[in-house]
């Protein structure tokens, strides 16, 4: 059974300027042990997603379908009954390490009251597990520096401080958005060995949200690649980058810069990203697409099985986007 | 992929944002404003209250000075309000017209608060749009200043100013004039510093705009919304500061009135039950205060779309 | 911390001593001298007079005289009004009727203050937050001048269940209205301010973190966003100190409560130079006292701060 089932998901805000429909339609499942990474540019509604399964929506949000958590609905439940699953069950990361830790907090509060409250230990017990899971995510010293507040850690070790936290009570998913975006590049790759390294130790299922393919092909079993909200395509990672069969996929890729080709510049997908606020009656990519036809104007093409392990959403043919 | 160089020009140059009309930020305020009820609720108030102010007069035969003897000695009968005798809101204990009084106190609040509020928002923003915009020594030097004079306990100095210099509408302004400006000045130093650092400043700078053309066209019209907002909300505080001044006694001076010269005479008439002494000036003070405080909010929550 | 201290009175003591400078400055630039209303007096008598107050010496010399008494002795001479009594007897015998009730109302705005903004906050657009909103903003139209009236109109002449004015050493029932009329626009300051202040931080990205953490409501709001959320109002306390200050000049008038307002005004009427300075001088102590206390406390909730 999958641990985490998401049926036709939908989530809408409601602005000054109307109604916002920020995900449509997005069906997956997570098994356990499963890494899954969700690619596509802001706006694509992928940490919207995330956000909304685990009840982490704005005030101004609402989502509609389904999504199961071992099997029982958890989608809209009351905050209360959250908060048993949230961080001891499926835990979540966020993008920007600077602002996710309290800053008028000691880190070791901020570690501490997770397991004092999901795990009933101690404050010393809790502390000695801090500690533990600190050098873990190899933090130099942790015994003496728990006791620091955020900004006297550098990006990256806030970060790494992150990752140690919400693996405190050894969740079986962990959410992990955009999780390198705000780093820098060299750190980037520590982290990202790291969350590999945590994977295995602790056999957490992982989603990696991000924009960027490249972290993707090393990190993640599979992808799916969503766009205005919806899925464009899914499948195992290593055939999505071999052979993609949607017309933004391919754009993605091509737009990834590689060394073993030589080109003078470097393809991109022309257009923008579309405006939520408008909605669109058809393919929510068909603006940018260099394949559209009227057909894509007019009707959202329906997410087809192409294989066992591979979904699509698109009008033309693969070979067609081939 | 089989996505040819023409076709990616053609949609490189197709206006695929056509239908998303480009909106000024003041154009979108405006819309926001007006979006806001409570906000033109307070505005239609205040354009109400102005011309109350400006216009009363011509509805009363009675002018605020002079007293009617019919009514002296039985205020509490005779000069109540009433359309007969042309007393709308009746009489003071001194027999003289409460609707005129208003009218002219209503002059008087309203002047103090506008023109108190302008001498703090031209000092103000000079002063802290300068200390921010040459920063170092300077900076710390004038808003040590103004640090100095917000511990000092104004109102004792101002009616110190007040009693020994002698009262009049002039001394008030400076009083108010003196003091009001600080917190403007700290704001728009603040505003001032964040605006100075920002990408877009350096960006002018990096193309080589001259430095006046960068203050007028890129710092003032972002200190501009700040500004606006808190003029509008120093405006009541104003009026407020001015009738605890008149209300103590040391205002404006007989025959001039004031709103909170007009509270103080109803408060100290109340207890032989002639309320509308106390009644008609607080309710012009309220609905006024209340009119540009809304009004302050909803420019506010209209300027800045943080919060959307 | 204890440098950040010194540094902070380093600042405080010559804001102090430019406050007893200009208001001597004002005085003694003052058109009349407090013996002027009795212009029947004889010339001799009227330098004896001068010469008991010192006023015959000049300006520096009656400065530093001041000043040297104020500073070592804490004595702010002779009242020239109320004939038998110091300044000293004045303040000690109006101050601590106002710090009862300042005391008081200070507790009361912030309290109530904290409370309705945190509710209003917490339970955004409900009808909770529309009424700890409207009640704020009513509020801030009633300043202590008019709440007064409206006070003893009420609770005095329609119910009364109150003593429209005087002290009687400070009984309950002659506190609450002073409070009241005091604390009210404040508490709708301090309500308004930590409202936006907390809506502004249950925003903030370490709150969805400490969401995601599992943790319940109360002690995200409690543990996690109140110490940010109260920040502003903590910078908010020591003008909120000084404006309750002057506002006990309208108390001590409207309630004849008979603390050191009611001093202040007469004397300034009177040009009973040494009471007014006096006053002046103690008030601006007191608060620059305050404003130390509240950087203080705004050091120890934000640990960024460094001393």
């Amino acid at each position: 059974m999958a641990l985490l089932d998401i049926q036709d998901l939908a989530v809408r805000f409601q602005t000054n300027d109307g109604t916002v429909s920020a995900v449509n339609g997005v069906t997956f499942k997570v098994y356990e042990g499963d890494t899954l990474a969700i690619v596509g540019e802001s706006g694509s509604g992928k940490s919207q997603t995330a956000f909304a399964a685990i009840g982490l929506l704005a005030r101004n949000g609402h989502a509609t379908g389904s999504v199961k958590w071992d099997g029982q609905e958890i989608l809209n439940l009351p905050e209360a009954k959250l908060n048993k699953i949230r961080s001891s069950e499926i835990a979540m990361i966020f993008q920007d390490p600077m602002t996710s830790l309290n800053p008028f907090m000691k880190v070791s509060d901020q570690m501490e009251e997770v397991l004092t409250l999901h795990r009933g230990m101690s404050r010393k017990q809790a502390r000695a597990e801090c500690v533990r899971m600190l050098d873990a995510v190899r933090i130099p010293d942790a015994a003496a520096r728990i006791t620091m507040y955020p900004h006297e850690f550098s990006g990256g070790m806030r970060q790494r401080i992150m990752i140690a936290m919400s693996l405190l009570c050894r969740p079986r998913l962990l959410i992990a958005d955009e999780p390198t975006t705000a780093l820098d590049v060299t750190v980037q790759a520590q982290i990202m060995d790291l969350l590999r390294d945590i994977k295995d130790e602790f056999n957490t299922a992982m989603i990696l949200i991000t924009h960027d393919l490249g972290i993707v092909a090393g990190a993640c079993e599979r992808t799916m690649v969503m766009y205005g909200g919806r899925i464009m395509e899914r499948g195992p990672t290593s055939e999505i980058f071999a052979s993609p069969t949607h017309p933004y996929t391919r754009g993605l890729l091509d737009a990834v810069p590689r060394l073993d080709r030589k080109e003078d510049v470097l393809p991109t997908i022309p257009g923008e990203p579309p405006d939520m606020l408008r909605g669109f009656g058809g393919c929510p990519f068909q603006p940018r697409c260099p394949l559209a036809d009227d057909l894509c104007k007019t009707q959202p093409p329906a997410l087809e099985r192409i294989s066992d392990v591979r979904v699509r959403a698109c009008h033309r043919s693969p070979e067609e986007v081939a | 992929m089989i996505l040819s160089r023409k076709k990616a020009q053609d949609l490189e140059t197709a206006d695929i944002g056509a239908a998303i009309e480009g909106r000024s930020l003041w154009a979108d305020a405006r819309i926001r404003f007006f979006k806001n009820k409570a906000a033109v609720t307070g505005l239609v108030i205040l354009v109400l209250v102005g011309l109350f102010a400006a216009f009363g007069q011509y509805l009363t035969p009675w002018s605020n000075e002079e007293v009617d003897w019919g009514v002296l000695g039985q205020v509490d009968t005779m000069g109540r309000p009433s359309f007969e005798s042309k007393h709308y809101f009746g009489t003071d204990d001194l027999g003289r017209d409460l609707f005129a009084r208003t009218v002219q106190g209503t002059q008087i609040s309203l002047m103090v608060g506008l023109i108190g509020a302008l001498i703090a928002v031209v000092v103000g923003t000079v002063y802290g749009a300068t200390a921010g915009y040459y920063g170092g020594r300077i900076d710390n030097v004038m808003m040590r200043i103004v640090d100095v004079m917000l511990s000092i306990p104004y109102m004792f100095v101002l009616i110190l100013l007040l009693v020994i210099f002698g009262r009049s509408v002039l001394m008030l302004f400076v009083g108010i004039g003196l003091i009001s400006w600080l917190d403007m000045a700290r704001i728009a130093r603040g505003q001032t510093l964040s605006i100075k650092n920002k990408e877009f400043v350096e960006a002018a700078h990096a193309i080589g705009v001259r430095p006046g053309t960068i203050i007028r066209r890129h710092i003032v019209p972002n200190l501009a919304g700040v500004v606006i907002v808190y003029s509008t909300l120093l405006v009541p505080s104003m009026i407020i500061f001015e009738s605890f001044i008149s209300f103590l006694g040391l205002g404006v001076q007989e025959p001039n009135t004031s709103w909170g010269a007009l509270i103080s005479e109803g408060a100290k008439q109340m207890q032989y039950g002639t309320l509308w002494m106390l009644l008609f000036p607080l309710f012009f003070f309220v609905i006024t205060l209340f009119a540009f405080f809304f009004v302050g909010d909803g420019l506010r929550d209209a300027l800045d779309p943080k919060d959307r | 911390m204890l440098s950040f201290i010194i540094r902070r009175l380093a600042v405080a003591i010559p804001t102090l001593l430019i406050l007893v400078v200009f208001s001597y400055l004002i005085m003694y630039a003052a058109p009349g001298g407090p013996f002027d209303a009795e212009r029947t007096l004889p010339p001799e008598v009227m330098a004896n007079l001068n010469a008991k107050y010192g006023l015959d010496q000049p300006l520096i010399v009656q400065m530093w005289n001041y000043v040297v008494n104020v500073v070592v002795h804490f004595d702010f001479g002779p009242s020239y009004l109320y004939k038998d009594q110091t300044v000293n007897d004045i303040i000690n015998q109006g101050f601590p009727v106002t710090l009862t009730y300042g005391f008081w109302s200070f507790v009361v705005a912030t309290i109530v203050g904290m409370t309705l903004g945190i509710t209003a906050a917490v339970y955004h657009n409900s009808w909770l937050d529309y009424l700890a909103v409207g009640i704020s903003i009513g509020a801030q139209v009633l300043p202590n001048f008019v709440m007064a009236p409206i006070l003893v109109l009420v609770f005095t002449l329609w119910l009364g269940w109150l003593p429209g004015g005087g002290w009687q050493g400070g009984q309950w029932e002659y506190i609450i209205m002073p409070v009241i009329a005091l604390s009210t626009s404040f508490m709708a300051s301090i309500a308004r301010l930590t409202r936006s202040s907390m809506l502004e931080v249950l925003n903030a990205n370490y709150i969805r973190t400490a969401r995601a953490k599992g943790l319940p409501m109360r002690r995200v709001i409690f543990r996690h966003a109140l110490k940010p959320a109260l920040l502003p109002v903590v910078s908010y306390l020591g003008p909120a100190f000084v404006a309750m200050i002057t506002g006990s000049v309208v108390i001590d008038m409207y309630f004849s409560t008979g603390g050191i307002g009611i001093f202040f005004v007469n004397s300034a009427l009177n040009r009973d130079y040494s009471v007014i300075m006096g006053i002046t001088i103690l008030t601006g102590a007191l608060t620059i006292l305050f404003n130390l206390v509240v950087d203080i406390l705004y050091a120890c909730i934000d640990p960024k701060i460094r001393y």
